[in-house]
């Protein structure tokens, strides 16, 4: 009886000494997406009057913002990391989703960077994912197929002094649209936000600023390219360069 | 102490009592929705509300209901009449009569793929949330079937037939309006439509023609047709966005659609997305009827939009009256659009 008695009693010290030495403190993050245009806050409030200029002087509106951001990632300075698992479709028109908590939790703690991809990687974006199909978010086949990155809709007023529709649509670049596209380089954005140390519940504020979808450094007339921007591989790779720029960090609460 | 002892055991056997007492819950039988293998590999699931269930006796008394010119004021028009089968459950004509003689103003809308309609905003205008909310509508409406609610559930009360058929859908034989919405909802989520041409042709079941193959290329390439932005695609078999859009059919509005519900301007002119599916039996076309014709629509976009301050930026080439397709390309276009209708659709 004594030996099961001190057996027991080993087994709890080493137990309880165990769970104090290798304790892994695990928390949900959450990504918050704002909007502005270079400094001003955007929500759809501000869609459908032409209430914006872009940085050519062309005079615009918003009328329908959604946009596609993906394997968000936490890096460790020892170079270990954690890739969060989904996506969330940003729907800024119907001021849906504009919150993401992903399913994993991350470990607390300092990591050298966290990134997550505007749009999908080329692998990623080979999936069938019914949720994207469901919201008509799908790039035809011939166009290589996958998914839009972002739907940027809207009007601006025209070298004719007229309202005149465009269709700011990022996809991976195409070109040879038809049976065998072929893709010039990658469009999808890694966005890189810098180190940050999470104790808990941290809420990453990230920061869309749209007028730089068409400032740097390609300054987008509108008159020039409006519609039909999808098989222009060209007008695909200025959105991507001037997209390296649209995202910051605003700030982590926790 | 004894009188202590003699409480606890009361308590002990008034709780046993409890547990074992059966709770009479009346249960239907179940009938889940079949649904189509091109939309479980493709779309979310469809809605169905927890507290309306599928079950068979549910549907087989909402079909009835459908069916039954009971509902109408003066005993004369069932909801079929102007959902009818044929048609793919919508009017041949621009607008609905009602039992009054009184034309309504929007075209009938088919009835298919209800359950997928996730946001649930029903008609042309989205004014009616959720599919049980959407059949109150018809039986009340003054243009319509001209009836009010208390005189139906009358009608149905004193039926030879109805009392019994509630009771076995619902477990009571007090009818009232929301068994009544309910039923019919059941019955409207079971009209699937999912066996076209394209679909057989996605299942690896048929081929296209040369020309209807190309009219899928007009519908998906953003340089012709661009059809799929509002309209889907291939992975999206419900052939809708199920979104509200202005595509330019005028200048000024006499009808101002979603505007109308918002109250906000940037919506007026804006109607629903109806799905492509079916077109062969369901003209004319558009909220108002305007287009007897799918050339008529096709021509539309291809040069006849009109300007005004709520049209889509979707629509193309609004300059130069839409995307110029050319003679071939259009009826390729309408080729391919007929391969969405469903014959067995309407034949069942």
């Amino acid at each position: 009886m004594k030996r099961i008695s001190l057996l027991l009693l080993i087994l709890l010290t080493l137990s309880l000494a165990c769970s104090n030495n290798d304790k892994v403190d695990l928390t949900n993050v959450t990504f918050n997406f704002n909007h502005n245009w270079d400094g001003t806050k955007v929500t759809n409030a501000d869609f459908n009057t032409l209430k914006f200029t872009n940085a050519y002087g062309n005079q615009m509106s918003i009328e329908r913002l959604r946009y596609l951001i993906s394997r968000i990632v936490f890096q460790k300075s020892n170079g270990k990391t954690i890739v969060l698992e989904g996506y969330n479709l940003v729907d800024v028109t119907n001021n849906e989703t504009l919150s993401f908590m992903p399913s994993t939790f991350v470990t607390t703690g300092e990591y050298s960077n966290i990134s997550f991809t505007f749009g999908f990687n080329n692998e990623a974006n080979t999936n069938n994912y019914a949720d994207l199909n469901t919201a008509s978010w799908n790039v035809p086949d011939m166009l290589g197929g996958g998914y839009h990155y972002m739907q940027l809709d809207g009007k601006f007023l025209n070298d004719a002094n007229e309202e005149q529709g465009y269709n700011y649509h990022a996809i991976r670049a195409v070109d040879t649209p038809g049976e065998t596209p072929s893709f010039p380089q990658d469009t999808f954005i890694v966005v890189n936000l810098g180190p940050t140390t999470i104790t808990d519940n941290a809420t990453f504020n990230i920061e869309m600023n749209i007028a730089e979808w068409f400032k740097t450094p390609n300054t987008w007339n509108l008159n020039e390219l409006n519609q039909t921007l999808m098989p222009n591989s060209a007008a695909q790779i200025m959105m991507y360069e001037n997209g390296q720029n649209v995202f910051s960090l605003e700030s982590v609460n926790q | 102490m004894n009188k202590w002892l003699y409480h606890i055991a009361l308590a002990f056997l008034f709780c046993f009592s409890c547990e074992n007492e059966p709770v009479e819950q009346y249960v239907a039988t179940p009938s889940p929705l079949q649904i189509p293998k091109l939309f479980s590999d493709n779309i979310i699931a469809p809605i169905i509300p927890i507290n309306n269930p599928q079950t068979q006796e549910g549907i087989a008394l909402g079909k009835k209901l459908f069916f039954d010119p009971i509902l109408s004021g003066n005993n004369t028009q069932a909801c079929a009449d102007c959902h009818a089968p044929e048609n793919a459950f919508t009017d041949s004509a621009k607008f609905s009569e009602g039992i009054n003689g009184n034309l309504g103003t929007r075209n009938s809308m088919p009835l298919f793929n209800l359950a997928w309609n996730y946001d649930e905003k029903f008609f042309w205008d989205g004014n009616t949330f959720s599919l049980e909310h959407q059949v109150f509508v018809p039986v009340s409406d003054p243009t319509e079937m001209n009836s009010n609610w208390k005189d139906v559930v009358l009608k149905l009360q004193q039926h030879s037939e109805y009392p019994n058929l509630f009771k076995n859908a619902f477990g009571t034989n007090n009818i009232d309006s929301t068994l009544i919405s309910k039923a019919i909802a059941q019955f409207e989520r079971t009209l699937i439509s999912a066996n076209s041409k394209f679909d057989q042709y996605l299942l690896g079941e048929t081929k296209l023609t040369p020309n209807e193959l190309n009219g899928f290329n007009v519908f998906m390439d953003e340089t012709k047709g661009d059809c799929f932005h509002c309209h889907g695609s291939d992975k999206n078999p419900l052939w809708t966005d199920h979104a509200f859009h202005n595509n330019g059919l005028d200048n000024a509005f006499t009808d101002l659609g979603l505007g109308a519900v918002t109250g906000d301007p940037a919506d007026n002119g804006k109607f629903k997305s109806p799905s492509l599916r079916n077109l062969a039996f369901t003209a004319p076309y558009m909220h108002d009827g305007r287009f007897a014709t799918l050339d008529d629509v096709i021509n539309h976009y291809s040069q006849g939009l009109k300007n005004s301050a709520t049209v889509d930026p979707l629509m193309k080439k609004l300059n130069q009256g839409g995307v110029q397709l050319s003679d071939n390309d259009k009826a390729d276009l309408k080729a391919f659009l007929l391969t969405l209708s469903d014959y067995e659709f309407i034949s069942n």
